[in-house]
């Protein structure tokens, strides 16, 4: 019930960032352009009837060769309605997406993963650095273009000193 | 004007009360840590993307080198998701031996935290009480898996095995036993001056604050929270057993440490209950598409190897879809993010690792604390680096 309203809202509130709404398995997902992201998040976040204040999840997908390459996948909470939802944006290689840092806390470190497993930047991030992998490191392993074992897997691998 | 210089320390990756290999760069004014930095991936293994080139059963032994000390509840997650995707009916005997397998071990996981956290913070004593029971559960564990610390109990479908014979009368006899130890290692703690003194009034944060930081768990509910993904979304039946979730009110060590601790006691209750009401019948969905068969059969009849061989090499193939699933680990929200692309194997598996967040908050707490609560600060959030860096 409480989704359909969030759907219902988020219609109401930005009828053109609402490109497609996809249930499986009572899961909801809802597609938006990039641009919007931000503002979703933040009108999501501050509706009194909505209230979604827990960021469960923010991670990358790569679904290389296509063309709009990337998905940013945003796992929102409310706890007061007992309702996760969805949401998904689209990004090329090379684009940026504004940082929901700003919103939810939580997005720090997460948005830190999603830059150093898959290159994606993101905008007025207070600290974008490599979080898993060691500064210097070349690639991101997440892409589907990386292979498993490392580009290197034959080389030892000597660091500089 | 005299300038300002900090004193900047290196704690870890190497030191013993980081449990694990957490590095924290620490700025110190005197004894006060004005910023700290953590440094974490030293024990990154890359689970997300071998799970990428593997079949969906194949799966199951990573999860358990997640967070090592709680690896029935990193399968339940696993399994679930997976069971999700495919939509199939799990026999109720499974689910509650689900249940119980995973209570049991969450008991052994926070019994490591207890006594490791008491050790830290100088209480030594108490680390050989709590290995002790621990050292119990581990031998049921073992005798019901045929593992200690791996287990790979779960499976896709149901578990891996009935309960051998006798197991039933050496559950009840921890079960019977365990709240007069959670006795004594009160007496040791709760109510010792220096413990308090340690602990209380340390490392606070606001519930606000951990809802925002995206903290799950017991740091969460002892911000006074009462939250847990057993009671918002029920999973393997757990709302069928009669359990209360406990919160704190200060969100200080001593308030995470109270809430561990009563809910090691429901977490003993919850066995009891699901040992009761253990029903009879299969312990795996009647679904020759995922459901491996018995062992037994697999080294007798030969129909059965090859299924076994099929279903584990070449796999079943899921509908496109994605799926969400988590459970409420020993640490937090453990979840799982699988996309399926109609294969065999899953397109992109993401782990919602709960101390991950919870140590993301970390800075936030010990900042403007003195450098020795950093010590306790990190045994009350809980960490495991092994699911930290995946």
């Amino acid at each position: 019930m409480e989704t359909n309203l969030t759907i219902k809202r988020l219609n109401e509130k930005f009828p053109a960032s609402v490109l497609e709404v996809k249930t499986f398995r009572e899961e909801v997902t809802i597609t938006m352009p990039k641009e919007t992201i931000l503002e979703i998040c933040r009108f999501l976040y501050s509706d009194p009837d909505l209230q979604y204040h827990f960021l469960t999840d923010l991670c990358g997908v790569d679904f290389f060769p296509k063309n709009l390459r990337f998905e940013v996948v945003y796992l929102l909470y409310s706890m007061k309605n007992n309702q996760r939802v969805r949401l998904k944006i689209k990004v090329r290689e090379g684009e940026s997406v504004s940082s929901v840092e700003s919103i939810w806390k939580a997005a720090n470190w997460l948005e830190r993963e999603v830059f150093d497993l898959f290159g994606i930047t993101f905008e007025n991030h207070p600290d974008l650095r490599r979080i898993l992998l060691w500064d210097g490191y070349e690639g991101h392993p997440l892409r589907k273009d990386y292979p498993v074992k490392g580009p290197d897997f034959d080389k030892p691998f000597i660091p500089e000193v | 004007m005299t300038e300002i210089r900090y004193m900047t320390i290196n704690m870890g990756p190497q030191h013993p009360a980081t449990h694990g290999v957490l590095r924290l760069v620490l700025e110190l004014d005197g004894e006060v840590v004005v910023k700290a930095t953590p440094h974490i991936g030293y024990l990154h293994r890359g689970t997300e993307k071998l799970a990428e080139n593997k079949t969906y059963h194949q799966v199951i032994p990573l999860t358990d080198r997640l967070d090592y000390t709680n690896a029935m509840g990193n399968n339940l997650a696993y399994v679930l998701a997976v069971e999700k995707l495919l939509d199939i009916e799990i026999p109720k005997r499974a689910q509650y031996l689900r249940v119980m397998m995973t209570e049991l071990q969450r008991i052994a996981a926070h019994l490591i935290w207890l006594g490791t956290h008491a050790l830290d913070i100088g209480a030594m004593t108490l680390l050989f009480y709590t290995f002790r029971e621990r050292e119990e559960v581990l031998r049921i564990i073992e005798e019901v898996t045929g593992g200690r610390i791996t287990p790979t109990y779960l499976r896709i479908g149901g578990v891996a095995k009935d309960l051998p014979e006798g197991i039933e009368e050496k559950i009840k006899a921890f079960v019977q036993a365990f709240p007069d130890h959670i006795k004594e290692y009160e007496t040791l703690l709760t109510k010792n001056i220096i413990w308090m003194e340690r602990t209380k009034g340390v490392g606070i944060i606001s519930k606000e604050d951990a809802i925002n930081w995206g903290v799950t768990g017991p740091t969460l509910r002892g911000s006074g929270a009462k939250w847990d993904v057993r009671k918002a979304f029920p999973y393997s039946s757990y709302d069928e057993f009669d359990f209360d979730i406990p919160v704190g009110s200060n969100g200080d060590v001593y308030d995470r440490y109270v809430v561990r601790l009563r809910e090691m006691e429901w977490s003993n209750s919850i066995v009891r209950q699901a040992l009761e009401r253990l029903p009879k019948g299969p312990i795996i969905a009647d679904d020759p598409r995922v459901a491996l068969p018995r062992k037994d059969d697999v080294l007798h009849d030969i129909a059965a190897l090859i299924d076994q061989f099929k279903i584990a090499f070449q796999g079943f193939y899921p509908p496109k879809g994605e799926v969400y699933v988590s459970v409420e680990g020993a640490k937090g929200e453990l979840g799982f993010y699988i996309i399926s692309d109609g294969s065999n194997r899953p397109f992109r598996m993401r782990i919602r690792p709960p101390s991950f967040l919870n140590v993301s908050a970390l800075p936030k707490i010990i900042e403007g604390s003195l450098i020795a609560d950093v010590i306790s600060v990190i045994g009350s959030i809980d960490i495991v680096l092994g699911e930290i860096d995946r």
